[in-house]
């Protein structure tokens, strides 16, 4: 099978963890203003990221418009914020539904172990074989008309045979250590030891997944966005701009790089917040 | 297990236009057919009998060799998809060549000395590398190579054939190429490189110091292979990945590839040829796999396949 390499290099535990730094908060604090900025880009004084301005075709920074206008006049600064609501929305939702019903079945299968665990298992693994991104872009592109929940649910479901089998690894490590076995000596009830002690110890490796997971279904969308098969324009994300920025890329630089820099720096932070976070807990490196 | 997978695989692709609303030679022939045209694709997939005949009948054409014939641009699916592989093949071996030529040696530097001043460099450029997706990449290469220093053959739709002359092919393939090794280099930098600092403080390792070993010898002879196991089968999946999703590169550069013909495909509704490759890309990946599963078997044959 393909995922001989599962559990690879341990490294040693550290004597005393290392503290998060600087550079981790300060990336929180971004994904944070990107988060708000997306919650409330309707409530912002922003300009009407689809008001198309005659006026000001094409031009560079300034005042009036932060980021410069596009060739049709709109404020790019307001369309990147209002951009980030597709990118974020696909991110989150899709990983609500993968962690949503990959992440219980990977805990309740690895600590029940037997013929479900099997099953679910077996199944799980013919899934990953099949390429998701190419099952992906045939079924959104036949089921028209395009909308978000589309593309969230799609990306959503293509994700869970992949979050089960990091979950149910993680949790089997887990499962076989003393103090699990001490409570089940104890006499815990499964509710108990599966609420009480396997959970506080998967999370941590389900969260720097989750973000690392969040940066994957992004770049797809800007991927989907590309092949015209996220939301239509002139809704604007953060995929379709660069995209529809490819033919005015000589006259106008600054169509194709601020949306570019936002998607490049929110997918940055939430590599490193995850990649620290899995440090900081000192997981197994479970490959992605 | 590979036919099983194979068995599921064709079966998704096959039901892919079950899944979808509506009438299945509406979709395949799109709106505008003719009683005609839909009879002659009933007869075709039998699709007033039963599904699992349904299933049969198409599986037995397929097995054959007959993946259909395009209702859109009349040719034969297969003769299609046997023109664009060869591009995609070319693609990703120039892509890899360049990403194991850099990975390599520069993950060797960076496991000398973990934490110095090199690997925190390599390190961090490559953790920055991997938040740039490839369209990103693809897009500024453009603009700077193709636009600004004016190299011809490097802009979009300039794709020359490797039959005609193959410095003009290498060329037209060298910004994609150049784009995924990138994806592909910073994947396997990462991996070997914590492998290789993993192994190197194995006991074998101060063994072969001691004897007086030298520093390269140890390094590619004693540490490189047992570290290079995650390496492979990082590279197998990637290359996988790869082949099905090469397709944003090709389609902005217009390079006639799989990705590319998909994604035409697609805006044309053309269902057959959509289906066609679905099925080949598929079974390409799981193989891939598999090949790459046996390299490992036989760089440490202590993992048994399964």
């Amino acid at each position: 099978m393909t995922n001989t390499f599962e559990e690879t290099a341990v490294f040693e535990k550290p004597e005393t963890k290392e503290p998060l730094g600087i550079l981790f908060w300060i990336c929180v604090g971004w994904i944070g203003l990107n988060l708000l900025g997306a919650i409330f880009a309707n409530v912002l004084p922003l300009t009407d990221p689809l008001f198309e301005n005659y006026n000001a075709i094409n031009a560079g920074p300034s005042l009036h418009h932060f980021f410069g206008t596009d060739d049709l006049g709109r404020d790019i600064f307001a369309r990147v914020i209002f951009g980030s609501r597709v990118s974020i929305s696909v991110g989150l939702g899709a990983m609500l539904i993968g962690f949503g019903i990959g992440g219980p079945l990977g805990m309740l299968t690895a600590y029940r172990r037997g013929r479900f665990d099997t099953a679910v298992t077996t199944v799980m693994y013919v899934f990953l074989a099949f390429p998701a991104i190419i099952a992906t872009i045939a079924i959104l592109s036949f089921w028209t008309p395009r909308a978000l929940f589309k593309i969230i649910l799609v990306i959503g479901l293509a994700s869970v045979p992949l979050v089960y089998r990091v979950i149910r690894t993680a949790t089997m490590n887990i499962a076989t250590k003393d103090y699990v076995i001490a409570a089940k000596v104890q006499g815990a009830t499964d509710r108990r030891i599966l609420f009480k002690e396997l959970l506080p110890n998967v999370a941590p490796i389900g969260i720097s997944f989750l973000l690392i997971g969040i940066a994957s279904v992004i770049t797809l969308e800007g991927a989907l966005a590309f092949l015209g098969l996220s939301v239509n324009p002139p809704t604007p994300s953060w995929g379709n701009m660069i995209n529809e920025s490819r033919t005015v890329m000589a006259q106008n630089p600054w169509l194709v790089i601020f949306p570019s820099l936002a998607l490049c720096l929110f997918l940055l932070c939430l590599n490193f917040i995850g990649d620290r976070l899995r440090n900081y807990y000192d997981v197994t490196e479970v490959k992605l | 297990m590979l036919v099983g997978i194979a068995f599921v695989i064709s079966v998704g692709s096959f039901y892919l236009i079950h899944l979808l609303p509506g009438d299945p030679a509406t979709v395949i022939l799109g709106t505008g057919a003719t009683p005609d045209a839909k009879a002659a694709l009933y007869k075709l997939l039998g699709l007033n009998k039963p599904i699992y005949l349904q299933y049969f009948t198409w599986i037995s054409n397929v097995l054959r060799g007959h993946l259909g014939t395009s209702f859109i641009s009349q040719t034969s699916v297969a003769q299609t998809i046997r023109l664009a592989f060869p591009i995609d093949l070319e693609m990703i071996v120039l892509s890899q060549i360049l990403a194991f030529g850099a990975a390599i040696p520069a993950a060797m530097k960076a496991a000398k000395k973990p934490d110095g001043w090199v690997d925190r460099t390599l390190s961090a450029g490559s953790f920055t590398l991997l938040s740039v997706p490839p369209f990103i990449i693809i897009v500024l290469l453009v603009l700077l190579v193709a636009i600004k220093w004016n190299i011809p053959h490097t802009g979009p739709s300039s794709y020359v054939g490797l039959g005609s002359d193959w410095i003009t092919n290498i060329e037209s393939l060298a910004l994609p190429s150049f784009t995924l090794a990138i994806a592909s280099f910073v994947i396997y930098f990462r991996v070997l490189r914590s492998d290789l600092i993993a192994t190197l403080q194995e006991e074998f390792i101060t063994m072969a110091r001691s004897k007086g070993i030298s520093q390269r010898r140890i390094m590619w002879r004693h540490a490189f292979r047992p570290s290079s196991v995650a390496l492979l089968g990082t590279a197998g999946v990637n290359i996988g990945g790869l082949l099905a999703g090469g397709f944003v590169v090709q389609y902005l550069l217009a390079i006639p590839g799989l990705g590319y013909t998909l994604i035409t495909a697609i805006n044309m509704s053309d269902y057959l040829l959509v289906q066609g490759i679905v099925l080949i890309v598929s079974i390409s990946v799981v193989v891939i796999n598999f090949i790459f599963d046996f390299i490992i078997y036989l760089v440490d044959p202590r993992i048994s396949r399964d």
